[in-house]
């Protein structure tokens, strides 16, 4: 063996020569910044990162906000949300109102005006008719129209002229702006789509993936699940915008990541819906590259609370059936539970573990706007654990040996679901503690939210069902009006076999006076008067503890400080204004280099 | 051989078809629903109505049959069509396999994503090849050395550590730390001139390196045991009696000898190269292949999820088919009956 071994080793082989020079070029200290070089040969370039990649660019045909917002680059509604939840003005000429006669006093019409001399990126002139198409396509029965809520109530359209478009409706309706309002509504070319209503509007790969649009930016390449490649619209009506030349959607990877891109390293100009817990994000923005920008909606994260029987030894006919009331839980129906469970949460602490800048303690259904936001619920933000116990033990709830109240032979045990989620399962374990502290014992259970939020009637465990005691998640209102979303509480829309699961109500808790102030709703116009009842029924729910808000969530996002024009929405697409996005001169990159050198 | 190949191949297609029918059944048996993915602000009634126009009110029956016809009549009919630029038919009305997600050929989003799959994935399992059959050798040859220690520890440490691990710590370090690479994958850079070539090389190099050590790492060690096996072999012993020179008997007659395990090995791995490596790509944001197939499950996209897997099982029948062939050509004592 010694004699073998001295024949070798043979001479250097080729993959080691590789390894030695890639190692010696990574080394290699002359090497600039990669992204230094990419910054200089595309200054006048957007990147954007969308860590769910968009699927498509026609809203009408997805619906996930990933979609809409890529969407809205291109193309437009007639009107926006602007980031206080305003109804601004895009394609029209001005809100339609009683003043400029653009709503009917029978409130039957709305009348909108459309902006002169504008142009689709293919330089054809847009016109009512584009509008009056679009309302159209989506009214197709056979189409699967993601955004029919939005045009439900709408009887017929008119083109009145080239310019003036009405939109005529089945019932009264005091607040209108639902179609044509807001970026998950925007306004298609009929030229461009006239072959693809109803069935035909899923073969239409070019359109869908292609729309022509008035916005800032035109699409230059669309690569489903991946990237979006988009470059300025010359037919833009303002003449010196965009800013940006060209810009990118990257899409992929989780929200940690996409943080990573833009905070830690300046890869990427802006980072759509980062839900990180915040400690990460924090010592992310450390770095000095960019900053979070958050924008309040309507989003509220709520607990649940299942007024009927949810007992998994119950037959499926009886489980979480409604039956007119006759099938109550056994404890969550007693008010003061419900307000114990409510008391014995810390906000505070929900929103400092697990969403930080993303978040505040939320004490309505309604948070906002403003205007609508309810001021008699705000002392929720304080927990009570003292009341909380003191209110179970006047109710007869007493603590057993193992600690957890019962009475008359039943334990206040819950059984609490959600999505599969980090920040979602981080605030389960909270509650799940706090809970504890008033005798309340809980098992924990999250399930994959695409069976979740499926609402496939096969399945047991969506939270239509809610096969459990309570459960969290988050809703929000369409547009700035909650009385559709108001309306998702009432007997009628009780989730039951009856009607496939198919409901909003999915707590089962009414009462007919709530139904009766929801009606006067959807017939009343006088915005103050409107205010009032909807407070009226934010509070009905509030109060009698239907559902338990925890927090109102917002839009989190982050940008490097070299982009300007960034106006975070929580009302609509975030990409709302990115014709007025800009690149701030004095290079983040610069500034590093400075900090190196000291 | 000839016949033996055939045979295979006719035995092929009902395994295939009760591969595609167990895949059909399991994938509608998965409780999620395309809608999961929906904001709750629409309303169910309307979710109904997205459900209806994607067919899924249909019984599985008729649902499987449609996809059966759409995926072995249709969609070959297409690619012919596009090939030779011919039209066959009425091209227009017939249905193709579509995603529910994007609404768009199931077919088109897979053509997509292979180059950029088969340039990392492929790429690193090139490398890990050209890594692994050296480091096998030589670990074997100098057994119990402080060379062969090394190359246990490192492919023991590629092989258990997980790439979204190896991964991480290498955008820490690479991207984070130093500046030195980008973190994302741009997939839609094209190599035009040299500079553009070195950020293709830049942007390839942590994903493909990363994958690589996971690759070499399995690799390495079957042929440092197939090496092992034949150095006790008689006929090594035979050719250092005739005075062979070490090299020789290393490389001609040993190195050859041991691959006829590896090469099968190879062979076989050879699907997994299109079936991405799922987390690999998440890291990085290659999204190939394997991101697409799990965005696809995560959107509850059947049609895609269906698409996927069973090219997937067919790459994986055909690689077993070639596997066994190329054993037969490299080892002439093997005869196919």
């Amino acid at each position: 063996m010694e004699q073998l071994t001295s024949t070798y080793p043979p001479r250097c082989p080729f993959w080691i020569l590789l390894s030695c020079a890639l190692l010696l070029w990574a080394c290699s200290p002359s090497e600039k910044n990669p992204n230094v070089t990419k910054e200089e040969i595309v200054d006048r370039h957007l990147d954007v990162l969308y860590w769910q990649a968009p699927s498509t660019l026609n809203p009408y045909l997805s619906g996930g906000t990933k979609d809409m917002e890529a969407a809205s680059m291109i193309i437009e509604p007639l009107a926006h949300f602007d980031e206080n939840g305003q109804i601004v003005p895009t394609l029209a000429q001005e809100i339609p109102s009683f003043e400029n006669g653009g709503l009917s006093e029978d409130h039957m019409s709305i009348t909108w005006k459309l902006l002169p001399n504008v142009t689709w990126s293919d330089s054809t002139p847009f016109t009512a008719e584009d509008v009056k198409f679009t309302a159209d396509y989506c009214m197709n029965d056979e189409m699967g129209c993601n955004a029919l809520v939005e045009f439900q109530d709408i009887d017929e359209i008119v083109v009145i002229d080239e310019l003036t478009v009405q939109l005529r409706f089945k019932k009264p309706k005091p607040h209108p702006f639902d179609a044509f309002v807001g970026s998950n509504n925007p306004i298609l070319q009929k030229a461009q789509f006239e072959n693809c209503t109803g069935l035909r509007a899923q073969e239409c790969t070019e359109q869908n993936f292609g729309p022509i649009g008035t916005g800032p930016f035109k699409i230059v390449e669309f690569r489903a699940n991946d990237v979006a490649t988009y470059v300025a619209n010359e037919n833009y009506r303002e003449s010196d915008k965009p800013y940006f030349q060209t810009a990118t959607i990257k899409g992929g990877g989780d929200a940690a990541s996409a943080a990573r891109a833009v905070l830690a390293t300046g890869e990427y100009d802006y980072a759509w819906n980062l839900q990180v817990e915040p400690e990460i994000l924090t010592q992310m923005s450390q770095a000095g590259y960019g900053e979070i920008v958050t924008g309040y909606g309507s989003q509220i994260e709520r607990l649940m609370l299942n007024f009927t029987n949810a007992n998994s030894a119950l037959d499926l006919d009886k489980r979480s059936v409604y039956m007119d009331g006759n099938n109550p839980h056994p404890f969550i129906t007693d008010f003061n539970v419900r307000k114990a469970l409510s008391l014995a949460i810390d906000r505070n602490m929900l929103v400092e573990h697990g969403y930080g800048a993303g978040g505040a303690p939320a004490c309505n259904v309604v948070p906002a706007p403003l205007r609508f936001r309810s001021p008699n619920n705000d002392s929720c933000t304080e927990s009570n654990v003292e009341l909380a116990n003191q209110l179970l033990d006047e109710a007869g709830w007493i603590r057993g040996d193992d600690g957890v109240r019962e009475k008359d032979g039943v334990k206040l045990s819950i059984l609490f679901q959600t999505s599969t989620n980090t920040v979602r399962q981080g605030t389960q374990a909270l509650i799940k503690q706090m809970w504890s502290a008033i005798g309340v014992e809980t098992e924990l259970r999250n399930i994959d939210g695409a069976v979740f939020f499926g609402g496939d009637p096969a399945s047991p465990d969506t939270l239509q069902k809610f096969y459990s005691d309570v459960e969290m998640y988050t809703n929000a209102f369409l547009g700035n009006d909650p009385e559709s979303y108001l309306a998702n509480f009432t007997c009628d829309q009780i989730t039951s076999p009856k009607n496939d699961w198919l409901g909003t109500n999915v707590n089962r808790a009414c009462t007919p006076e709530y139904d009766k102030i929801v009606t006067e709703l959807s017939i009343t116009a006088d915005p103050q008067k409107r205010e009032e009842l909807a407070i009226l029924l934010n509070d009905t729910v509030i109060q009698n503890y239907w559902l338990i808000p925890l927090i109102h969530r917002a839009s989190l996002s982050a940008r490097l400080y070299s982009l300007g024009g960034v106006r975070m929405n929580g009302w609509d697409s975030e990409l709302w204004n990115v014709a007025d996005w800009y690149r701030i001169e004095a290079n983040v990159f610069i500034f590093k280099e400075a900090e190196v050198s000291n | 051989m000839l016949r033996y190949f055939s045979r295979r191949l006719a035995f092929a297609v009902p395994t295939l078809l009760a591969i595609s029918l167990v895949l059909f059944v399991l994938l509608d048996l998965a409780p999620n629903d395309p809608t999961g993915q929906l904001p709750l602000t629409i309303p169910p009634e309307v979710r109904e109505q997205i459900r209806d126009s994607l067919g899924l009110d249909d019984p599985i029956y008729v649902r499987y049959v449609k996809w059966l016809h759409q995926f072995f009549v249709n969609e070959p009919i297409n690619l012919i069509e596009q090939a030779f630029g011919v039209e066959i038919g009425n091209s227009e009305e017939r249905l193709r396999v579509r995603s529910w997600a994007t609404r768009s050929p199931v077919v088109e989003l897979i053509a997509e994503r292979l180059p950029q799959t088969l340039w990392v994935v492929g790429l690193s399992y090139l490398i890990g090849i050209l890594i692994a059959l050296p480091v096998g050798v030589i670990t074997a040859y100098k057994q119990y050395s402080w060379i062969d220690q090394l190359g246990t520890f490192v492919s023991m440490v590629g092989f258990s550590v997980p790439t979204f691990f190896t991964g991480l710590l290498a955008i820490i370090i690479f991207s984070v730390t130093l500046s030195w690479l980008p973190s994302i994958y741009d997939t839609t850079h094209e190599v035009t001139d040299l500079s553009s070539f070195w950020y293709q090389i830049k942007q390839i190099l942590m994903p493909v390196l990363v994958l690589s050590l996971y690759n070499a790492a399995q690799l390495s060690r079957y042929m440092r045991a197939s090496v092992l096996e034949n150095l006790n072999q008689d006929y090594v012993r035979t050719a250092r009696v005739k005075g062979l020179r070490e090299r020789a008997i290393l490389f001609f007659h040993v190195f050859r000898n041991s691959m006829l395990p590896v090469i099968t090995m190879i062979a076989l791995g050879v699907p997994t190269i299109f079936s991405g490596a799922i987390i690999t790509e998440q890291v990085f944001r290659v999204n190939g292949l394997g991101q697409l197939l799990i965005v696809a499950i995560q959107g509850a996209d059947i049609p895609l999820v269906q698409t996927l897997t069973f090219l997937f099982a067919v790459l994986i029948v055909l690689f077993n088919l070639i596997a066994d062939i190329l054993y037969g050509l490299v080892d002439p004592r093997i005869k196919y009956e």
